[in-house]
């Protein structure tokens, strides 16, 4: 990536540790300004201790990171006025307003008396939540609860908005719209954290992260182009037994999935009559398909994305 | 005047405490009825029994009037503890890696907190203070504003306290525990239920070491008058104001002290 003035999140080489469990190992990654930037893992993956670096809440342990120029570990006391923070679990009181949540929200970040007043009409409004402001947020649905952490996070006009799964708890029309409502804010960089291959498909950049390390990085055009033509995977009983004379037979290199065998290449679905015939009953289901993110995540690490990923 | 950035954080979380607390119906009665129950409980079933405080005949003493200022810390006690279990909730419920991860200086949501909590306190003793006549304790603007001091120095340290402990737990059950362990004896062991010279000589050492005994010792002496038959024995006014002062200085640096570092548990 380019200058300084161009990167909103600058990472190298951070390691985050529990103990003895590594987290994260050795991240590196840049963020443009203005961009929506996913980091993409299943659970386990290590995206969350990342967010939680990145926000300020755990302290850097290794490596270095730099927000807007600034130092995360040394300045982090400029770094903070500059973020704007959505947890995955809520942060919100329960027993006050939405607009009572959102006063304190400003008060913390310095903010008081008429402006302050000002900036929570409009953040309400942007947000969808011009008639909620009484509303105790105990009595909220979850998906208006959701807007109103985001609200809270927007309200001191972060230049970094910090997502940790924001998509939890919304049904699809309301992911749709969340998204579409933090496209159409101006200047703003976007940094979250995604389990959903989708939400990180319509981010401008994708890191995607396994056991904690970088397995890919880029633009999701790139990343699905990276595996070119099309991905045949045939699901059959003894994928092990079944890859070696496939391979022999078709000129191929399948790859052993779980309890199939995948196939990347140019002009797969010529390949699908001719080893329906070759393989017969030994194959349980053919499936053909434009690869996707998800291909990209099983190249790379030779597992499907939930697979073997514990949850944490 | 507007506030400063700081300021104004530690005003928005004491804010936010005296609210909750108010909104919470439950809690307001039983914070208020429970000493008051206690109270006049028991001074009604040890209606006959008699302090003695050394040599000195307390016979015209009721036992209500004795326990008036015990119930007074009791309150103090109480309501610091459930105030400041709040943190606790805060850090489980999610609301407090918001604040952690804000601009706001770390010692300012000590500072909050500990202002909330002790509000909520000096409220309720306050309210308290109205039964004064009732126990036969002589209240005069001199005495009252005195006692006012005091429960101010001990709310302050109690919810000082309270915090630290708090900020380092991981359930309100563990909370609990320490209550029953430390927090309960501290009271009981400080003068408001028996007086000091009549306990047993282990008793007695353990009393003279805890520091709400001075306390006490302050707010009886702040009540009565250092010249009074009810303060004899008891330690000096320099003394005890002197130990108060310093409980509540050192419960706000270990408050401010224990919110300093930033680890894994502030985003859980």
């Amino acid at each position: 990536m380019g200058s300084t003035a161009e990167v909103a999140v600058a990472a190298r080489d951070v390691s985050f540790r529990y103990g003895d469990n590594v987290a994260c190992d050795a991240v590196s990654f840049e963020v443009a300004r203005g961009t929506v930037h996913a980091f993409l893992g299943p659970n386990g993956s290590g995206k969350s201790t990342l967010f939680k670096i990145l926000s300020t809440a755990y302290p850097l342990q290794s490596g270095e990171v730099t927000i807007f120029g600034l130092d995360l570990a040394r300045d982090v006391r400029l770094v903070r006025p500059t973020l704007g923070v959505v947890f995955q679990s809520p942060a919100l009181d329960v027993k006050l307003s939405v607009r009572e949540n959102l006063v304190h929200g400003g008060h913390l970040y310095g903010m008081s008396g008429a402006t302050l007043e000002a900036r929570i009409d409009e953040t309400l409004h942007q947000a969808g939540l011009a008639d909620r402001g009484k509303d105790r947020v105990a009595d909220l649905s979850g998906g208006l609860r959701r807007r109103t952490e985001l609200a809270k996070g927007l309200l001191p006009k972060p230049r970094l908005l910090l997502l940790d799964e924001p998509s939890t708890g919304l049904d699809p029309g309301a992911r749709i719209d969340l998204w579409r409502f933090l496209r159409s804010l101006d200047q703003l960089t976007v940094l979250c954290t995604t389990h959903l291959m989708d939400e990180a498909e319509d981010a401008d950049r994708v890191t995607i992260l396994r056991d904690g390390r970088v397995v890919a990085d880029g633009t999701p055009p790139d990343l699905v182009r990276e595996i070119g033509g099309l991905v045949l995977e045939l699901t059959c009983a003894d994928p092990q037994a079944l890859g070696p004379r496939v391979a022999e037979r078709f000129g191929v290199t399948p790859q052993v999935v779980d309890r199939a065998l995948r196939i990347e290449r140019d002009g797969a679905h010529e390949l699908v009559a001719p080893l329906m015939e070759f393989l017969g009953d030994e194959v349980g289901r053919v499936s053909l398909s434009h690869p996707s993110l998800e291909d990209v995540y099983i190249r790379k690490t030779g597992h499907r994305f939930w697979v073997g990923d514990p949850e944490n | 005047m507007p506030l400063g950035p700081t300021r104004l954080a530690i005003y928005s979380l004491w804010r936010r405490e005296v609210v909750r607390f108010l909104r919470d119906r439950t809690r307001v009665m039983s914070s208020l009825g429970q000493p008051i129950i206690f109270w006049v409980l028991l001074g009604a079933a040890l209606r006959n029994a008699s302090v003695t405080v050394g040599d000195t005949d307390m016979s015209a003493t009721t036992y209500g009037e004795f326990f008036f200022a015990g119930t007074l810390t009791m309150i103090i006690l109480f309501t610091s503890i459930f105030a400041t279990i709040t943190v606790i909730e805060d850090r489980m419920q999610g609301f407090l890696q918001g604040v952690l991860v804000s601009p706001v200086p770390r010692s300012a949501i000590a500072l909050g907190k500990i202002g909330g909590g002790a509000t909520l306190a000096l409220g309720q003793a306050l309210v308290f203070m109205c039964l004064a006549p009732l126990a036969g304790v002589p209240l005069t603007l001199n005495s009252f504003v005195l006692a006012f001091a005091v429960l101010v120095m001990l709310s302050l340290a109690l919810t000082g306290l309270g915090f630290s402990i708090a900020w380092l737990m991981d359930s309100t059950a563990g909370y609990h525990g320490i209550m029953m362990v430390l927090l309960l004896p501290m009271w009981l062991l400080s003068g408001s239920m028996f007086p000091v010279q009549g306990a047993h000589a282990i008793l007695r050492v353990v009393m003279q070491l805890n520091p709400m005994t001075y306390a006490l010792a302050a707010l009886r002496q702040a009540l009565y008058g250092v010249e009074s038959t009810q303060v004899q024995g008891l330690p000096s006014p320099v003394l005890a104001w002197g130990v108060t002062a310093g409980f509540m200085l050192a419960m706000f640096a270990l408050g401010a002290f224990v919110v300093r570092r930033r680890t894994v548990r502030d985003a859980t």
